[in-house]
């Protein structure tokens, strides 16, 4: 692995690898009084962010700094695409300053790959566009297998704005491909033409969709998106769509209530059922740091010296 | 103006010929021996009409950084062409009499194609109201095509009116097929593609929307529409269709519609971005059918040259638009059977004679006959070429063939009996010694 660009380019054995790294850094870390390894020691990360995202640029930065990496934020303008430095200009200026990795976010589908040819350090996707967000999909994974026992042979409900969704693209290849049975719930409105071919089953009624799932990913759904007439009223898209107490009593007692953050408490997801002890909302959260750890020791190590 | 004999040429795969020009037109073809002629030894050569451009984009006015008229057609020149008609959307936008003028002028200056300037159909391609449609046809420029490409005519009202006015002189509407509604953000075709990319989709029915419409208000105004760059299987029925009714509706295909597909998109380099954006294989396929049968009219090359800026960046920034004039006779050749089993005069017909009349370039798309203006090529119909972007004549760089093996070479181009191009190069023109190349 030199990049990781999207979950389909991972190979079973990659994702595994990755979640079994994954534990080990949880485990190593965790109850330590200094929580730090010194594996990327005088390594440079840099976290390019054309989107404000505290949340994910914080996780990256704890888990390169967790490793002992030199972490540089590097302020990108958000505002356009089209204004400012070009996204080429930048990387060669980071590929003038030595920058071992770089983590980019950017609202554009696809940037991370560009960025591969402009530079020789590893690139690490942080969210482009509707594309790809692998660690997303990678904690997500973990978070399964350590509440559910593993990925293999789980119903996985992804619902909501599949279309728009990173997540949900990401979530569709590494969850198929780690042998769990993917159902993608939305309006029509909001799923992408043409999927066919997608390992998952489609469905627009939540209610049914929702018996004897392990999982039930609920995203975010933005209330704007009722302007381009993908739903009529943010109310009637909750009525169908949204994740409430009466939902929640459908699941298999065992079943786990995840959501990617930030979350609209009303939409998607009642407030009682993100604050229920069956959601892992900020468990997801913890184990992101672990993930993206271990994505950055992978990518910069090339699991070397483990 | 010594007398030029192009010896022994395949006359549009018909058999061999000498022929003798004279003045810039055909004296004499046959068994000929010329004495003090220059002659042009075509043995194994195919002679073509002169290729026909309904769809090149010269950046002239305004971005000349990508490519200017004399580049432009430069490059239409190598690729085998005589006659290029030059898109409206420049900057300032060929919406009066004085910027059509002025682009056919620098054409004439530059001397290698004849630039026909298409005038647009609303001011600044605005959509809103008419451009001075009657100044640009009876200015010098005599424009007889019009179009907002780059923008659809979008507004019903304002494509009636443009329909009915050119009637008058006899002109048409050649529409860019787009109902933006459907198309706001899109970045490549939608379907299974662009659902797994997350690139943002432009489906096919928007295309087929407006050609269905254009059909309809095109019959019912009785005036002529030529629909630009159909790329999708739906427009083609659509097409076929209404030509069996009788409606007055051609259509062109671009080289690259012919031969590449979204696949290409997965890439993410905006080389492949183009608007309409590449298709499905299936599309290909019945673009190419629609070809030979002559449902699609001609191939255009939608020559989009872009600065280096423009496409060294993420998919969404990049600007759309591929080059073609260097690359659409053997594209053609390969969409038309290959340079083995291509009919010789169904590529004529398609490239060269079809498109000239509709763009009413009376002197072009000529088969050699005693009293026609020597407007030919002349091509290797054995020979390959591999495409190497800083070898194109144009301009920019933008082209999605590079490194690809093509068929076919273009030997030479004749305008008006002068070689713009000889032995596969291009010939610096006697008016612009003073020039550097």
């Amino acid at each position: 692995m030199k990049h990781l660009l999207t979950t389909k380019d991972l190979t079973r054995d990659e994702a595994e690898l990755i979640l079994d790294v994954t534990e080990q850094m949880a485990e190593a870390v965790t109850g330590r009084e200094v929580p730090k390894l010194p594996a990327l020691r005088g390594r440079t990360v840099v976290n390019l962010f054309y989107e404000d995202s505290t949340r994910t640029r914080t996780s990256f930065e704890t888990a390169a700094k967790r490793l002992s990496a030199d972490v540089v934020n590097f302020a990108a303008k958000t505002s356009s695409v089209n204004k400012g430095e070009s996204l080429r200009d930048t990387a060669l200026t980071l590929q003038a300053m030595g920058a071992d990795a770089v983590v980019i976010r950017h609202p554009a589908a696809g940037a991370p790959q560009r960025l591969t040819e402009w530079l020789d350090g590893a690139v690490l996707n942080a969210g482009d566009g509707t594309h790809a967000h692998p660690t997303q999909a990678l904690l997500d994974a973990y978070t399964m297998k350590r509440r559910l026992g593993g990925v293999e042979g789980r119903t996985v409900a992804i619902v909501g704005d599949i279309l728009h969704s990173r997540v949900a693209r990401s979530n569709v290849w590494l969850l198929s491909k780690l042998g769990a049975n993917v159902r993608l719930i939305g309006p029509p409105t909001l799923l992408p033409k043409d999927i066919d071919g997608w390992p998952v089953e489609i469905g627009y009624d939540l209610d049914a969709s929702l018996k004897g799932v392990d999982a039930v990913m609920m995203l975010r759904v933005q209330r704007e998106r009722q302007n381009a007439a993908f739903f009529p009223t943010a109310g009637e898209y909750s009525r169908l769509y949204g994740l409430d107490e009466r939902r929640l009593a459908l699941l298999p007692d065992h079943a786990i209530v995840m959501h990617p953050g930030p979350m609209n408490r009303g939409m998607e997801i009642a407030a009682t059922v993100a604050d229920s002890p069956r959601a892992t909302i900020t468990e997801q959260v913890t184990n992101g740091v672990w993930v993206r750890m271990a994505v950055l020791y992978l990518l910069l190590t090339n699991g070397e010296a483990r | 103006m010594t007398d030029l004999l192009i010896k022994s040429a395949d006359l549009i795969g018909r058999g061999r010929q000498d022929v003798l020009v004279r003045d810039g037109r055909v004296a004499e073809i046959g068994s000929i021996d010329a004495k003090g002629a220059e002659t042009v030894d075509a043995d194994g050569l195919v002679l073509l009409p002169g290729l026909v451009d309904l769809h090149t984009h010269l950046r002239e006015p305004g971005r000349e950084d990508a490519e200017t008229v004399h580049t432009g057609t430069r490059a239409a020149a190598k690729g085998g062409y005589t006659a290029v008609c030059a898109m409206a959307n420049s900057h300032p936008v060929a919406d009066t009499a004085g910027v059509v003028e002025q682009v056919a002028a620098l054409g004439r200056a530059a001397g290698y194609a004849d630039v026909q300037p298409i005038g647009a159909v609303s001011v600044g391609l605005a959509g809103e109201r008419l451009a001075e449609i009657g100044a640009m046809a009876h200015s010098a420029a005599k424009v007889r095509m019009f179009s907002d490409d780059g923008h659809c005519v979008s507004d019903p009202v304002l494509m009636r009116r443009a329909l009915e006015y050119v009637k008058t002189f006899g002109g048409l509407v050649a529409q860019h097929a787009e109902e933006p509604r459907l198309t706001e953000g899109a970045q490549m075709n939608e379907g299974a593609v662009s659902a797994e990319l997350g690139l943002p989709g432009w489906p096919a029915v928007a295309e087929e929307a407006i050609i269905a419409r254009d059909v309809l208000l095109a019959e019912y105004t009785g005036a002529r529409v030529h629909f630009c760059h159909v790329s999708t299987a739906r427009s083609v029925d659509i097409i076929r269709e209404a030509k069996a009714r009788g409606a007055k509706v051609t259509a062109e295909v671009c080289p690259h519609h012919l031969l590449l597909t979204d696949e290409a998109a997965r890439s993410y380099d905006p080389v492949y971005k183009v608007n309409p954006p590449l298709r499905r294989e299936a599309d290909v396929a019945v673009l190419r059918a629609a070809l030979a049968e002559g449902v699609i009219d001609a191939v255009a090359t939608d020559h989009a040259p872009h600065a280096p800026q423009d496409k060294q960046c993420e998919w969404a920034a990049a600007r759309p638009g591929m080059l073609g004039l260097e690359t659409a006779l053997s594209i053609s050749v390969l969409a038309l059977g290959g340079p083995a089993g291509v009919d010789w005069d169904v590529l004529a017909e398609r490239t060269s004679r079809t498109p000239a009349r509709i763009a009413g370039l009376e002197a072009h798309g000529r088969d050699p006959r005693p009293g026609a203006e020597a407007n030919f090529t002349l091509v290797d119909p054995a020979a390959t070429w591999t495409v190497v972007p800083e070898g194109l004549a144009s301009l920019s760089r933008n082209t999605p063939y590079a490194g690809m093996e093509l068929p076919v070479t273009v030997q030479a181009t004749f305008l008006r009996g002068r070689a713009t191009v000889l032995n596969g190069a291009v010939l610096p023109n006697d008016s612009e010694e003073e020039t550097t190349e």
